[in-house]
């Protein structure tokens, strides 16, 4: 146990100084009180009209890190995003990771209200000592943060050792992704024994919270590869507008919406018969890294990019006609030949033609700067969450014939099972090792 | 080198020290034990190999033909634990020294400089004795310890580098390759001790790169280093510039002004740490040791530091152990000020010893630590999570040490 190692409130409890809020700073800790109904910030990004600027009560919002699932699946989706996923240190114990997931769950208790971590905050400590927390997200408010925990299949046992004792208790679902046709993943951005996806309508906010969690991390669990994303490129509200990819399109159209409580439970949460019950009202996560090869893409006819989605690429309906929620009519024609492309990604993709299999997605797009050629570093961190890794699996292997697979590259992979809530006054992760 | 320098000298003038580098004692009473030595100019005998733990009196004739000193060491061969210093030829003095249960080494050093001579093992058998509870009594013999380990160092430093300097200056380049890093290792061990002398590091260790920016003239170990591995046709600076822009190698009158100025500013620093003047306070042991960690941390696990030898592990290896003597000398006072601070130190002293276990994989016993060129990306990663593990924790020591009051 390193964080938390606090001279001056050693042992008087009344002796804790006044923390710093950062909402509080702002004058709005009564504007945007924690728990702010989550349709009411989705809401006011409508109306607004622009789905990637927040608008001032959507920044304000906060969403309470206790319940009985995480947050941040169903939560309406930030504009940003920071993804890490970590290794646990090298000799590391039980007892350090049962710490550590103590000391995250406290730390996102606090992060997610707009409160700086910490006895003393960043501010408030001894002048001898570094600030407990780091800083940059003074001033600014919860900004509708959510922090999600998810444990990789390693966690549980890596090279046949049970370094935590929880080997008996990986869920058989949690498993590698099997290799997928196009797959050209770089080991140093797959995979993690942890990860953290912490979303927030401000950049910054999202990059302090991973910035401070590893912190807390360091000697117990090292980051093995961290993502930033932008523009969400779906909604799980349907009050939220659907975002574009950066192809250009409307992404994730047919996604599950918070508000379709037997579909969530169909496709999206883990039961307690699907075994094991400590994950029942968890989830599994699967992170997809896919790089666009951007500038083959751009210099492509607006029909063959039209062709390729199977969608129009101004209004988003598909190219059988309608609107953008009109569903696809896979068997309509035009002049003879199928209205939507045989290999078009929206046909492969579609529940129509997965045996209904449907995906909670929340993906990003992102760009790291150019590559050394020159080229946008650019595409999408495709994230889903779903009851079993199994549905992803199905859905990728039906796009291997996929259109879209000339302007793609996947380059990094990851699975995690993600544990239900923590309760208030518990913390996540706690039913895995009770 | 670093770009941060330590202040010497606490404004708050934290301890008045007296440098005796001995405890108030009842030589005689109880658990006190007596020992003779017996130093030559080449020999440095203890009359016994083990004793109790307590009040040890030491009784130290200079039977040689010059000015001697006597020291004791932990059993990392590096903290002084006890040190008395100018014993004329023919004298005997009786030094007490309060020893804990443990592993020492004992030695001399003839003429006050240079290698220790006649090191020997100690065994100090025993209960544990309660420390004492006068807590400036014991904050005054951590400086006093800590001040006698750093002039240790400088004494070994001095002759050191006058023989790398004098490899150097004669054309031996093989020879001066091979006293690169052991004399290195003096230096970077107390470094910020160096840093806070403020000219000096940047005349003794600055990086090409560095002096270019800061418009000095570049002279010091690392100047010499690119006459030593002279870079290959099309090679480049650690900021990618040309290698030979600016730079070429030195003539041999060049050489002997490099050679003649960093023995002079060696001898600078002996004397400076050697002067009354030097009283570093708890404060500034501390961060020294958190100084070396970020040391490591920015430019070692980087490969700047020596970017032409590739000599960066030993010199990591260095300042670890300078980190460590410095926190072995104060963890004590820590660890007393509450469970807090015990449980810091206890997860600091886990660290070192990972970090320590993890560097040893990279050296060699024939050939020393591996070239950094062949540590790998994932290697160095695995590194630098260690060096994060340890430094995290030390960053807080300070203020552990020294006991923040309250707000």
């Amino acid at each position: 146990m390193t964080h938390g190692i606090d001279p001056e409130s050693r042992d008087s409890p009344d002796a804790r100084p006044r923390r710093l809020s950062r909402r509080g700073l702002l004058g709005l800790a009564g504007a945007g009180a924690v728990g702010v109904v989550a349709g009411g910030a989705g809401g006011a990004a409508v109306a607004a009209g622009v789905a990637s600027a927040a608008s001032a009560a959507a920044a304000s919002a906060a969403h309470p890190f206790h319940g009985v699932h995480q947050a941040g699946l169903t939560t309406p989706v930030q504009d940003r995003l920071h993804f890490a996923a970590f290794d646990m240190a090298e000799g590391a114990t039980r007892a350090d990771a049962i710490s550590l997931l103590k000391d995250w769950s406290a730390a996102a208790a606090a992060m997610t209200t707009g409160a700086a971590i910490g006895a003393t905050g960043a501010v408030d400590g001894p002048l001898t000592a570094p600030p407990e927390d780091t800083g940059e997200a003074l001033d600014l408010p919860a900004s509708s943060l959510t922090l999600t925990f998810g444990f990789g299949p390693e966690l549980f046992e890596k090279d046949g050792q049970d370094r935590f004792g929880i080997a008996d208790r990986r869920p058989p679902r949690l498993r590698p992704l099997p290799r997928f046709a196009g797959d050209a993943l770089q080991p140093a951005i797959s995979g993690g024994e942890l990860c953290v996806q912490a979303c927030a309508d401000d950049p910054q906010v999202a990059v302090h919270a991973i910035r401070n969690l590893s912190r807390i991390a360091f000697g117990r669990a090292v980051i093995r590869w961290s993502q930033l994303g932008f523009g969400r490129t779906s909604s799980t509200s349907s009050e939220q507008k659907t975002a574009r990819n950066l192809f250009g399109f409307k992404d994730g159209t047919a996604n599950i919406t918070s508000d379709e409580t037997a579909e969530l439970d169909k496709w999206v949460w883990a039961a307690r018969d699907d075994g094991p019950g400590w994950m029942a009202g968890g989830s599994y996560l699967v992170t997809r890294k896919i790089r666009m090869v951007i500038e083959t893409w751009d210099r492509q006819q607006l029909a063959e990019q039209q062709r390729v989605i199977g969608r129009d690429k101004g209004e988003g309906a598909p190219l059988s006609g309608g609107s953008e929620f009109t569903g696809p009519d896979f068997r309509a024609t035009r002049a003879g030949a199928p209205a939507i492309d045989p290999r078009a990604h929206v046909r492969l993709a579609h529940p129509e033609n997965l045996g209904g299999t449907r995906l909670l997605r929340r993906g990003y797009n992102y760009v790291d700067g150019s590559d050394p050629l020159g080229r946008l570093d650019a595409g999408l961190f495709f994230i889903s969450f779903q009851r079993s890794p199994e549905q992803f699996v199905k859905v990728q292997s039906a796009l291997a014939s996929d259109a879209m697979a000339e302007y793609i590259k996947h380059v990094g992979s990851a699975v995690f099972a993600v544990p239900p809530g923590a309760r208030r006054g518990g913390w996540v992760g706690e039913s895995l090792f009770a | 080198m670093s770009r941060r320098a330590l202040p010497l000298i606490a404004a708050s003038a934290l301890l008045a020290v007296v440098l005796t580098g001995c405890v108030p004692n009842r030589p005689g009473g109880a658990g006190a034990s007596a020992l003779t030595v017996d130093a030559a100019d080449t020999g440095c005998t203890v009359s016994s190999t083990t004793v109790t733990a307590g009040n040890v009196v030491f009784t130290f004739r200079n039977t040689g033909t010059d000015t001697n000193e006597f020291e004791i060491l932990a059993d990392d061969k590096l903290r002084v634990v006890g040190e008395k210093e100018n014993i004329t030829p023919g004298q005997t003095i009786t030094y007490v020294v309060q020893l804990q249960p443990g592993r020492y080494f004992t030695a001399c050093r003839f003429r006050q400089v240079g290698d220790l001579v006649g090191m020997a093992s100690l065994k100090v058998t025993g209960e544990r004795i309660r420390a004492s509870s006068n807590g400036s009594a014991r904050e005054s013999k951590a400086v006093a310890d800590y001040v006698s380990y750093v002039r240790s160092q400088t004494e070994q430093l001095l002759p050191a580098v006058t023989r790398f300097a004098d490899a150097y200056r004669s054309g031996d380049d093989p020879a001066a390759r091979s006293l690169y890093v052991t004399t290195r290792a003096y230096y970077e061990r107390i470094e910020p001790t160096a840093e806070a002398f403020g000219e000096l590091d940047p005349g003794i260790d600055y990086r090409e790169v560095d002096a270019l920016a800061e418009g000095r003239t570049w002279r010091g170990f690392h100047r010499i280093e690119k006459d030593l591995w002279p870079p290959a046709p099309g090679a480049v600076n650690s900021d990618g510039t040309p290698a030979d822009t600016g730079w070429a190698p030195s003539t041999p009158t060049e050489r002997a002004g490099y050679a003649d100025g960093l023995v002079a500013d060696v001898q600078k620093l002996f004397d400076l740490v050697h002067g009354k003047s030097f009283s570093p306070g708890l404060g500034e042991i501390s961060n020294g040791a958190i100084g070396l960690l970020d040391e490591v941390a920015t430019f070692k696990i980087t490969g700047e530091e020596d970017w032409w030898s590739g000599t960066d592990l030993a010199d990591f290896a260095a300042n670890l152990e300078g980190a460590k003597v410095a926190v072995d000398n104060v963890k004590e006072i820590a660890a007393s000020r509450g469970s807090r601070e015990a449980t810091l130190v206890r997860t600091i002293d886990a660290r070192f010893a990972s970090l320590k276990a993890l560097l040893a994989r990279y050296d060699d016993p024939q050939t020393g630590y591996l070239p950094y060129g062949q540590v790998t990306q994932a290697q160095r990663k695995e590194l630098s999570d260690s060096v994060n593990a340890l430094a995290e924790p030390m960053s807080r020591l300070t203020s552990s040490v020294l006991g923040v009051p309250k707000s």
